[in-house]
């Protein structure tokens, strides 16, 4: 093996055999962009039957496909691989290390998602139709009373989540073992940090996922009664199982966004984070809190009084190491230089739109007033706006602020620009007068209405179209990028950017980091 | 981006929200305050968390905002280089922590007083069926009145057929009627799945979980007609199953209740009576219209479930069909019908769907045969 400088193989077996994790990396972002594509579809269609008032285009039960597969597919094909394709691509050349530590194992994570999307997508066409129970199936309705391609939908979240598992061992084996000499703990780049917090809580709660999973497919073919209180089960305790996995997965999603934001804002603020450690312990006490505050999604199932008092307070501390974030983002900016290209105003409209979720989280968490929010639009509107104006923002930053380090060549500034008013506009007409409705009473998961909310959901779908159409022009942006952008050469493409990836020459070459940074460089870059 | 074109998509965004907002006057865009003092008491917690809220973020935004405008590089800003403060990182981690401790205490009251349903007047058993309500008042007699309270609104207003009326989606045909100024405890449960009773302005939300039987309460203090829904997804028509609440005053809920044991006592001697063909099938077409069209169809031609016209059970051995009917289909959306009919009504919806889309068997169910069936 004398030769150090191999180029990928050509042709297919590339993509199929490859162990570089810069294809692994970039297959994950390809395929997350396809789900979100998939995962927009079956909302533009929620939002055209919403419209208006009335049936039209869809029967109830078809709707309530929509709205399970919308869920599933976003948090589970859309968001979270493209943060995982994202952590292959740079956490290597963050830490200076040359690949990822296990790269036959990131092969294979990453191979069976598509099968395994394809099982989920599958049960479409199958008798009965898709999995109709919301992306949360609570059972009963999703054991005894679901259609029978619900088994092909626990075999899929089992091939999801092995594959998760897999790629977070995956990101610990590399961040502890592969950093550069130098780089200490203390010194790594935040999105390092927060992913490897992810990574914890991933392996942590995915078997916990995997459990709900089997006891619905033991309750649903082989006689136990697990969820059902007439063979001295508890329907209660599916909820509790799942939210024991949902609480901390919702942390999951958010904390490399975080991390990606503490990347980029320093960048054009041209100053340096303002609290990097205190950061890090927000990270890790966001972590932890998550798993002891499931059950604040669980405030109207009779929970006996203490419970839920230690359930809102351990949920309203939530706010403490959640505030400090944003105060050290702001706090950074003070007195920066500030510029406003395309990944920094995806990181202040998640700046700005972020901290509206979390201000509602924070209503939410108050549990007697939860009692009048509890499964209205008005949580929509709040994890739709951590979720898409927090994860997917975030995540749209970080690809235009790395993409000319991928591929060497530089977006359309205005394009971009035009994507960033167009998709915060949209976003914020379509959820933004969902707090109004749910606040005024609307139910979520219903496919018609009455005639009170009429007005706000018919402006809620024009703003979907909208911020669905922006997407568009995003892929768009990209594809011509790729293909016929302009050309950059300097290694540092940004003049505020700091960290060991815009050391290596752009676009990255096949290999990076073969030899170690030198301590010297870690040191400069730390 | 210069401030010129943010001002400018600022304005646009606002001015294409506007004509959206003009027509909407009355659209409401906060919680209702309700008919209740626990409602009451609920919207102003919800109120104070809400102005804490917007008022840090105001203060939050301000800051962003002004190093946004000044700090620009394009001003010629020149960064600072400061990071890392003790004093300024504790200050905000206790000033957040104090704050929260201030949201704490009146939300821990507001919740123990949820939860207090002691002393209550009168005890209803609410049941979550797919897709309907079911509402027994407890007598310590044991003499409960028990009905269904199935969605009101035609299948020709949800498939635009037909004009929609203003309270579409949100009528029963039989709503629960509670006296004012009494504190009422429901006692909920499900019969299939998880539902959720929801009523805002009562500030009642319990779910309905089969097995198990959770406990709410309501003291309404304004007479008047409340509106809610199911909250919990329950399956297809989830959307379809709203709740109406008449409270009313004492003396008029006393009435109600004399009406509904005289009712009962009318509707058993109507079991022990022969009926005619034609009763018969005007009272079946009712009942098929109320509970078995979602599934069924309205010409009996199917969906959700089986087609009733020219099928082999509402043509064939009269045992069977009552079977079905009053037992359900194991393992299908085909529920137990008889405990939610009378047997009146039991009766004459099956003599219906024997007579009614071409099914012209002659047959006539008898009040009498149902009762027979049950027993044995």
């Amino acid at each position: 093996m004398g030769d150090h400088h191999h180029g990928p193989a050509k042709g297919l077996s590339r993509w199929l055999f490859t162990t570089n994790h810069k294809d692994i990396g970039t297959m994950y972002l390809w395929f997350s962009f396809a789900m979100f594509i998939l995962g927009g579809t079956f909302a533009m269609i929620i939002r055209a039957e919403l419209f208006q008032p009335g049936m039209q285009l869809v029967e109830p039960g078809f709707f309530n496909q929509m709205t399970t597969l919308h869920g599933l597919v976003m948090v589970f094909g859309a968001i979270m691989p493209s943060f995982v394709g994202l952590a292959n691509w740079m956490i290597p050349m963050m830490i200076g290390a040359p690949d990822m530590a296990l790269p036959r194992m990131n092969n294979w994570s990453f191979w069976i998602l598509p099968p395994g999307f394809l099982m989920l997508a599958s049960t479409l066409f199958m008798e009965g139709g898709a999995p109709a129970f919301g992306w949360t199936f609570y059972a009963p309705l999703s054991t005894t009373y679901a259609a029978p391609s619900v088994t092909f939908f626990i075999f899929a979240i089992h091939v999801l989540g092995v594959s998760s598992i897999m790629g977070s061992i995956n990101i610990i084996a590399t961040v502890m073992n592969m950093r550069a000499p130098g780089m200490t703990y203390m010194k790594m780049p935040l999105f390092v940090w927060t992913w490897l917090i992810t990574a914890f809580l991933l392996v942590a709660v995915m078997p916990v996922l995997a459990g709900a999973v089997t006891m619905m497919l033991m309750d649903i073919h082989f006689g136990t009664s697990f969820f059902s209180a007439a063979g001295g089960g508890d329907p209660v305790l599916f909820q509790h199982v799942f939210w024991f996995f949902g609480h901390p997965e919702v942390y999951i999603i958010i904390l490399p966004a975080f991390g990606v934001v503490s990347q980029i804002i320093p960048a054009f603020s041209r100053k340096p984070l303002f609290g990097y450690a205190s950061m890090v312990y927000a990270t890790a006490s966001i972590a932890f809190l998550s798993f002891i505050v499931w059950a604040h999604h669980m405030y109207t199932v009779g929970m006996p009084v203490a419970g839920e008092l230690f359930f809102m307070y351990a949920t309203m501390l939530i706010a403490v190491p959640t505030g400090v974030k944003v105060f050290n983002w702001v706090t950074t900016m003070w007195r920066g230089a500030l510029s406003f290209e395309t990944p920094m105003m995806f990181s202040l409209g998640f700046l700005v739109l972020f901290t509206i979720g979390g201000f509602t989280g924070l209503m939410l968490s108050i549990a007697p007033a939860d009692f009048q929010y509890h499964d209205t639009y008005f949580v929509v509107a709040h994890f739709h706006y951590v979720m898409v104006a927090g994860a997917v923002f975030s995540m749209t930053a970080a690809v235009y602020y790395w993409l000319p380090k991928w591929c060497g060549r530089m977006y359309n500034e205005t394009m971009g620009q035009v994507h960033f008013w167009i998709s915060f506009i949209g976003f914020n007409i379509t959820f933004f007068p969902q707090h109004f409705v749910g606040l005024a009473g609307m139910p979520r998961r219903i496919p018609d209405y009455a005639l009170q909310f009429a007005d706000f959901n018919m402006m809620s779908s024009i703003g979907a179209f909208i911020y669905g159409a922006s997407q568009i022009l995003f892929l768009y942006n990209v594809v011509a990028t790729i293909v016929a952008g302009e050309k950059v050469s300097d290694e540092k493409v940004w003049d505020g950017a700091e960290g060991l990836e815009w050391t290596v020459p752009t676009p990255a070459p096949y290999h990076t980091f073969e030899v170690p940074p030198s301590p010297e460089l870690v040191q400069a870059h730390g | 981006m210069s401030l010129k074109k943010f001002m400018l998509a600022a304005v646009s965004a606002i001015a294409l929200a506007l004509p959206l907002l003009a027509g909407a006057e009355t659209n409401q865009v906060n919680m209702s305050v309700g008919a209740t003092e626990i409602g009451a008491e609920i919207y102003g917690l919800h109120m104070l968390i809400l102005i804490i809220c917007v008022v840090i973020g105001l203060a939050v935004f301000a800051v962003m905002f002004y190093s946004i405008i000044y700090h620009r590089k394009s001003r010629g800003y020149k960064p600072a280089t400061f990071h890392e403060s003790t004093k300024v990182e504790i200050a905000w981690t206790v000033v957040p922590f104090l704050i929260l401790i201030a949201m704490a205490v009146p939300a821990t009251s507001t919740l123990l007083e949820v939860y207090n349903s002691d002393d209550a007047e009168i005890d209803i058993l609410i049941t979550g069926y797919q897709w309907k309500w079911k509402y027994e008042y407890l007598d310590e007699n044991g003499e409960n009145i028990a009905f269904f309270s199935n969605l009101a609104t035609p299948q020709n207003e949800i498939y635009n057929a037909q004009e929609k009326n203003p309270n579409y989606l949100l009528e029963v045909d039989e709503p629960i009627v509670i006296p004012v100024d009494t504190k009422v405890r429901f006692l909920v449960t499900g019969n299939d799945v998880i539902h959720s009773w929801w009523v805002p302005e009562i500030a009642v939300k319990k779910d309905a979980i089969p097995g198990f039987i959770n406990e709410a309460w309501t003291k309404v203090t304004k007479e008047g007609i409340y509106r809610g829904q199911c909250t919990e997804l329950c399956g297809a028509y989830h959307g379809f199953m709203p709740i109406v609440v008449h409270a009313v005053s004492r003396a008029e809920y006393d009435m109600w209740v004399a009406a509904k044991r005289a009712d009962a006592d009318a509707q058993a001697a109507m079991s022990a009576q022969e009926l005619g063909l034609n009763e018969l099938m005007a009272k079946g077409e009712a009942v098929y219209n109320g509970q078995c069209l979602a599934c069924h169809g309205a010409n009996g031609e199917g969906g959700v479930g089986k087609p009733i016209a020219g099928s082999a059970i509402a043509l064939g051995d009269i045992g069977q069909h009552l079977d079905v009917g009053i037992r359900g289909v194991a393992g299908t959306a085909m529920q137990a019908f008889g405990g939610q009919l009378s047997d009146v009504d039991m009766a004459a919806v099956l003599t219906y769907q024997r007579n009614a889309f071409g099914n012209n068997t002659g047959d006539i169910i008898q009040p009498a045969d149902v009762v027979k069936h049950k027993q044995g």
